[in-house]
C-alpha cells in the first residue's frame, strides 16, 4: 500500500436543482478514521459515494482533492452495508474478485494470511450462503483489504448486524485498518464516538466538527467520555431533525 | 408421491377417454379409444420411432442453435445502449408477427428437408431466450456494479465475472420457455410441407381416416414434449441456484 492521502471535499450537491447538503468543506485527515454522522436522506452517502466515483444521481459543484494531489477513484476500497458478495463465487473468490475484475493474478499467501486475520481460515471454499452475517460481513472485510488500498470508504458497513457482532466487527475493522484514510459513513452516533479520530455531523445546513473522546480507537463500549460523546451526537442530530 | 398423483391423473384421463367413447359410441375415425389407440401404436411402433427421431432431431438442434443465437444477442444487447435503442424495437416488432405466418416462405427458402423445421424451432424460441436473458443482465443489483466500479474493473471482465452469472436463472428461465416452444416451431413446420416428422405423420394419417394412427403420432409428441421439458428443467437447475437474491 502506498502512503495514504489526507482527502478534502469542498462543494455543495442538488438533485434536480433542490439543494441536497448546503455548501460544505469535509477533510478526512490522512491516514486517520474520519465519522460522517448524520439522519436520512442528508446526503451523506452521496459524499461517499463522490469520493469513490460512484454515479450519485446528484450534480455536484465543487473538489474533491488528496493532499498529495494524485487522482483519488483507483485507490480507494468500498464497502457497504450489503456485503455484496457474489452468491454463486466461493469465499476465495470473493475475496480476490478485485484481481480478477482487472484481470490480475491474487497473492495466495496475503490471501491466506488475510483470511487467517478475519478468522475465516477454515470457510475459505465455502459459499456466502453457508455463513452467518457476521462471518459475511467479514468476507467483505477480508475483500477490502485484499484491495490493499489507502483510502477506504466505509457506507454502513456494520448497521445490518446485530449488537453484539457490530461491537467486534467494529473493533476488527478498527485494528485492521490502521494506518489507512478512513472515512465511515453511519446513522448510528455510539459507532462515530467508538471509531472516529475525526467525528462530523452532515446537517442540511453543512458539516459540524464534534470533539472526539481522547480514549484511543477503538473506544471501549463502557468508556464514559465515548458515552457521553455518544449523547452529545444524538443531541445534535435531534437538533438537526 | 408426485409420480403417484401424476400416474393417477393418467389413469383417469384414460377412463374418461374411453367413457366418452363406450357412452357416444362414435365411430372410430372420428374419436377411436385408446385401447385402439395403443394397438396402432404398437403396430406401427417402427414408422413412429422413425418419424420421432426426425421430430426429435428438428427441437433439439433448433433448441441449440436458437438458444445459442439468443445468448449471444442478449449479451450484445447488454453491453450497448446504441443497439438497445435500435434493435429492440424490430426484435419486439418481428415478434409481434405470428411466427407460423413465416412458415410457408421458410419451406420456400429452406426446401422440404430439416432446415426448414429448424429454422421454424429457432424462429420461435430465439426471443423468449434472447428477451430473459436480456432482462437478467440489466437488472444486475446496482451494489455489485459499483463495487465492481471502485475495483477499476473493465466492461467484459465485469460481463463475464458478475452480470452474466447474476442473469443465469433469468437465462434458465428463457431456456424452460425455448422447450415448450420448440415442438411447436418444428410441427408446425412440418405441417407447411415435410415428408418426414411427427408432424407430417399425423396430416398423413387424418388424411387417410387412420385416426388412430393419428391420436398414436399426437400422444408420441405429447410425451417427447413433456420429457424434453423435465430434460431441460434438470439442465437448467444448477443455473437458477445462482441467483444473487438467494444466498
Amino acid at each position: 500500500m502506498s502512503r495514504a492521502p489526507g482527502v478534502t471535499l469542498e462543494g455543495s450537491a442538488s438533485i434536480d436543482g433542490a439543494p441536497l447538503f448546503a455548501p460544505l468543506r469535509l477533510t478526512l485527515p490522512a491516514g486517520r478514521w474520519t465519522c460522517l454522522l448524520g439522519g436520512s436522506g442528508v446526503g451523506k452517502s452521496t459524499v461517499l459515494r463522490l469520493i469513490c466515483g460512484l454515479p450519485t444521481g446528484a450534480s455536484f459543484d465543487g473538489t474533491i482533492t488528496a493532499t498529495d494531489t494524485r487522482p483519488i477513484p483507483e485507490r480507494v476500497a468500498y464497502m457497504a452495508q450489503d456485503d455484496l458478495l457474489l452468491p454463486w463465487a466461493s469465499v476465495t473468490d470473493n475475496i480476490r474478485l478485485g484481481a480478477r475484475l482487472r484481470g490480475q493474478r491474487a497473492d495466495a499467501d496475503r490471501l491466506a494470511h488475510i483470511l487467517a486475520r478475519v478468522g475465516l481460515s477454515g470457510h475459505a471454499q465455502k459459499k456466502p450462503g453457508a455463513l452467518s452475517g457476521g462471518q459475511r460481513q467479514r468476507v467483505a472485510l477480508a475483500r477490502t483489504l485484499m484491495e490493499d488500498k489507502p483510502i477506504i470508504l466505509l457506507d454502513e458497513p456494520f448497521s445490518a448486524l446485530d449488537a453484539q457482532t457490530r461491537a467486534a466487527m467494529q473493533e476488527l475493522a478498527a485494528d485492521l485498518l490502521q494506518g489507512r484514510t478512513v472515512l465511515v459513513v453511519t446513522h448510528d452516533p455510539a459507532e462515530a464516538a467508538r471509531l472516529g479520530h475525526a467525528i462530523v455531523v452532515l446537517t442540511p445546513k453543512g458539516v459540524t466538527d464534534c470533539p472526539p473522546p481522547a480514549a484511543p480507537v477503538p473506544r471501549p463500549v463502557d468508556d464514559l467520555d465515548t458515552l457521553r460523546c455518544q449523547a452529545e451526537l444524538l443531541r445534535r442530530l435531534r437538533d438537526a431533525a | 408421491m408426485k409420480y403417484g398423483s401424476a400416474f393417477l391423473a393418467i389413469g383417469f384421463a384414460l377412463l374418461l377417454w374411453q367413457g366418452i367413447v363406450t357412452l357416444t359410441g362414435l365411430p372410430k375415425f372420428i374419436l377411436p379409444g385408446p385401447r385402439l389407440v395403443a394397438e396402432s401404436w404398437w403396430t406401427n411402433r417402427a414408422l413412429i420411432a422413425e418419424h420421432t427421431l426426425i421430430t426429435a432431431m428438428e427441437v433439439l438442434i433448433g433448441l441449440v442453435i436458437g438458444t445459442a443465437l439468443g445468448i449471444a444477442s442478449a449479451i450484445y444487447l447488454a453491453s450497448s445502449r446504441v443497439a438497445r435503442l435500435v434493435i429492440q424495437p424490430i426484435l419486439v416488432f418481428t415478434q409481434a408477427l405470428p411466427v407460423f405466418a413465416l412458415a410457408p416462405i421458410l419451406t420456400l427458402w429452406l426446401g422440404f428437408g430439416l432446415g426448414s423445421k429448424i429454422a421454424m424451432a429457432v424462429l420461435i424460441i430465439y426471443f423468449p431466450v434472447t428477451s430473459s436473458f436480456c432482462d437478467g443482465l440489466m437488472r444486475t443489483p446496482r451494489g455489485l456494479l459499483d463495487l465492481a466500479q471502485t475495483m477499476q474493473a473493465g466492461h467484459w471482465r465485469t460481463l463475464r465475472l458478475i452480470r452474466i452469472p447474476a442473469a443465469l436463472p433469468s437465462l434458465a428461465s428463457g431456456i424452460r420457455l425455448a422447450a415448450v416452444y420448440a415442438p411447436i416451431g418444428a410441427v408446425i413446420g412440418e405441417w407447411v410441407g415435410a415428408s418426414r416428422g411427427l408432424g407430417y405423420l399425423m396430416l398423413l394419417a387424418n388424411g387417410r381416416a387412420k385416426t388412430d394412427l393419428m391420436f398414436a403420432a399426437l400422444l408420441t409428441l405429447g410425451v417427447f414434449a413433456v420429457l424434453l421439458h423435465l430434460a431441460v428443467h434438470l439442465a437448467t437447475r444448477r443455473l437458477s441456484g445462482s441467483s444473487p437474491d438467494r444466498a
